[in-house]
């Protein structure tokens, strides 16, 4: 009945979907009379890190559970890592893994305990090894044995991250990464997000509030206003084409309607 | 958790890892190991000097000693079956840890399975002490049921499961402002599975429901063998028969559940 996992061969390069970490077409999510996602399309290579920015409501959470799998879309199609979500979800689901404030890890687990489980969900190979190399990277050691509720938000934030990258994924989604951390362990996580990127290869989307943490991550941005995607380019270009220095200042003319020959 | 694929390449690792969880989690707590030992520990003294009385006072219950004790046990083992797969996916729930597990490669059949052996489990601590203060308190030897003992205890735990993963359903697709459902979903087949009582006593038409129940076929069959001394096999076969098609049906509709709560975005907001 038990099997080993394995990665499935490599999807042709020919096809686009299959060339890219995510492929997004005409993506739409309806609840009840909310259009929260609106023919939204994207194509995210494999390597990259982008960022979904926009308000409340804009829908990138909706479109980030989509890509995960824990939304049905109401029409359009998604592939992850060159196949089809949902309906192969279970040739993709160990090769990624998410953060996001919706969900937590269990709080009367220690840290340890929790990692164990994961690590064995995802058929983690030297797994002992790896919750060590992870409580060094992420500076758990401190508090590796004790029950996750006995955590501050800060630590709750890097166990969480620890469990993201428990199998090396090389899809990451992350909503907020670094919500409820001080500024050097903020900047201390984006720092061990950038050399994971690097080291692994691994594409990273992630939606933020924080324009800095965008700014300094991201090699692309997709702005998004109410379901529907507002503007996608790197952060450079988008800065240049709303003639503003930060993207703060961008997302505020976005979010407030103000165009881009307005904001000029 | 995937929700396609759903027969292909079962993993035990995941299955076990479950079950750690779970196993972590009792640990951790010990007013949660002593609750699953109290109430069935309360349940059988009650029920155990209430029959004492009744037997000095009525031929029948004299004659048919333990009918009343074997009865209370073998309740408690479907309803504690139930609450033991139920609670343990309550406690994901709570947790705000269902995100986390849907998002993993563990499948749901992986995750019921889990589910069902934690309920084992459960059942173990607390029905165990139960059926020994039995013995010490009344005299009531409930392993003397010897061999029909496990048809007995297979098809009440096959729909405590059953039964279990249709309310888990309901809470996985309308959130925890359904977790009452969970606690009181068995108690709706009390009357009719005839716990304390024979079919016979039912008016006809109730007992044509009340033979769509497994654990009607149970009680009936422990009736007659502390009463009558007699096995009936075929009881026990309808009721396995009965069972198998509520595990399939229990299953597709937690499956149905779970597609209607990704349709409508409710794992995102698992809360009330």
């Amino acid at each position: 009945m038990d099997q080993i996992e394995q990665r499935p061969a490599p999807a042709p390069v020919s096809d686009p979907a299959a060339s890219a970490a995510i492929d997004v077409a005409h993506l739409v999510k309806v609840y009840k009379a909310t259009r929260a996602v609106d023919d939204v399309s994207f194509r995210i290579a494999r390597g990259s890190i982008t960022g979904l920015l926009g308000g409340n409501g804009a829908g990138k959470t909706t479109t980030i559970a989509m890509i995960m799998g824990l939304v049905l879309p109401t029409s359009g199609r998604i592939h992850v890592l060159g196949f089809p979500m949902p309906e192969q979800s279970a040739e993709v689901l160990g090769r990624m893994n998410f953060e996001s404030p919706y969900v937590d890890m269990p709080m009367r687990l220690t840290v340890r305990q929790n990692l164990t489980i994961f690590g064995r969900l995802y058929a983690v190979s030297n797994l002992a090894d790896r919750i060590d190399q992870l409580a060094s990277d992420l500076d758990l050691r401190d508090f590796i044995d004790r029950a996750n509720g006995k955590l501050s938000a800060g630590q709750k934030t890097r166990v969480a991250l620890a469990k993201a990258l428990i199998n090396e994924p090389d899809l990451l989604l992350l909503d907020e990464p670094t919500a409820s951390l001080d500024p050097d362990t903020a900047d201390w996580v984006r720092q061990h997000l950038e050399n994971y990127r690097r080291s692994h290869n691994a594409t990273i989307l992630l939606a933020s509030h924080n324009m800095l943490e965008v700014e300094r991550l991201c090699d692309r941005v997709i702005i998004m206003k109410r379901g529907k995607i507002e503007d996608d380019d790197s952060p450079d270009r988008i800065m240049a084409r709303y003639n503003r220095d930060t993207l703060e200042d961008v997302f505020l003319d976005v979010a407030r309607g103000r165009t881009r020959e307005g904001a000029t | 958790m995937s929700d396609i694929a759903v027969h292909r390449g079962l993993s035990l690792n995941r299955i076990n890892a479950m079950v750690l969880r779970y196993w972590y989690l009792l640990l951790s707590s010990w007013p949660r190991l002593l609750e699953l030992v109290y109430w069935p520990a309360l349940q059988i003294i009650t029920w155990g000097f209430l029959q004492n009385y009744i037997s000095q006072t009525s031929g029948f219950f004299a004659q048919a000693g333990g009918t009343l004790i074997g009865a209370v046990i073998l309740w408690d083992i479907l309803f504690r079956g139930q609450l033991g797969f139920s609670i343990s996916f309550l406690e994901e729930m709570w947790a705000r840890n269902l995100g986390n597990l849907m998002m993993s490669p563990l499948k749901p059949i992986e995750f019921l399975i889990s589910l069902m052996i934690m309920s084992v489990i459960r059942l173990t601590i607390g029905v165990v002490p139960m059926t020994l203060l039995a013995f010490f308190f009344f005299g009531f030897n409930f392993y003397a049921i010897g061999l029909p003992l496990i048809a007995f205890f297979c098809n009440l735990i096959f729909t405590s499961w059953s039964v279990g993963i249709f309310a888990s359903g309901l809470v996985l697709r309308n959130g925890l402002g359904a977790e009452s459902i969970v606690w009181t979903m068995m108690f709706a087949l009390m009357p009719l599975a005839c716990i304390y009582y024979p079919v016979s006593v039912l008016p006809p038409w109730l007992q044509i429901i009340a033979w769509m129940l497994p654990p009607t076929y149970v009680f009936e069959g422990m009736r007659a063998l502390l009463i009558d001394h007699v096995f009936r096999t075929e009881l026990m076969v309808d009721a396995l028969v009965i069972n198998a098609v509520l595990l399939v049906a229990s299953f597709s509709i937690f499956l149905a559940f779970l597609r209607s709560a990704k349709r409508n975005g409710s794992l995102l907001s698992s809360g009330e």
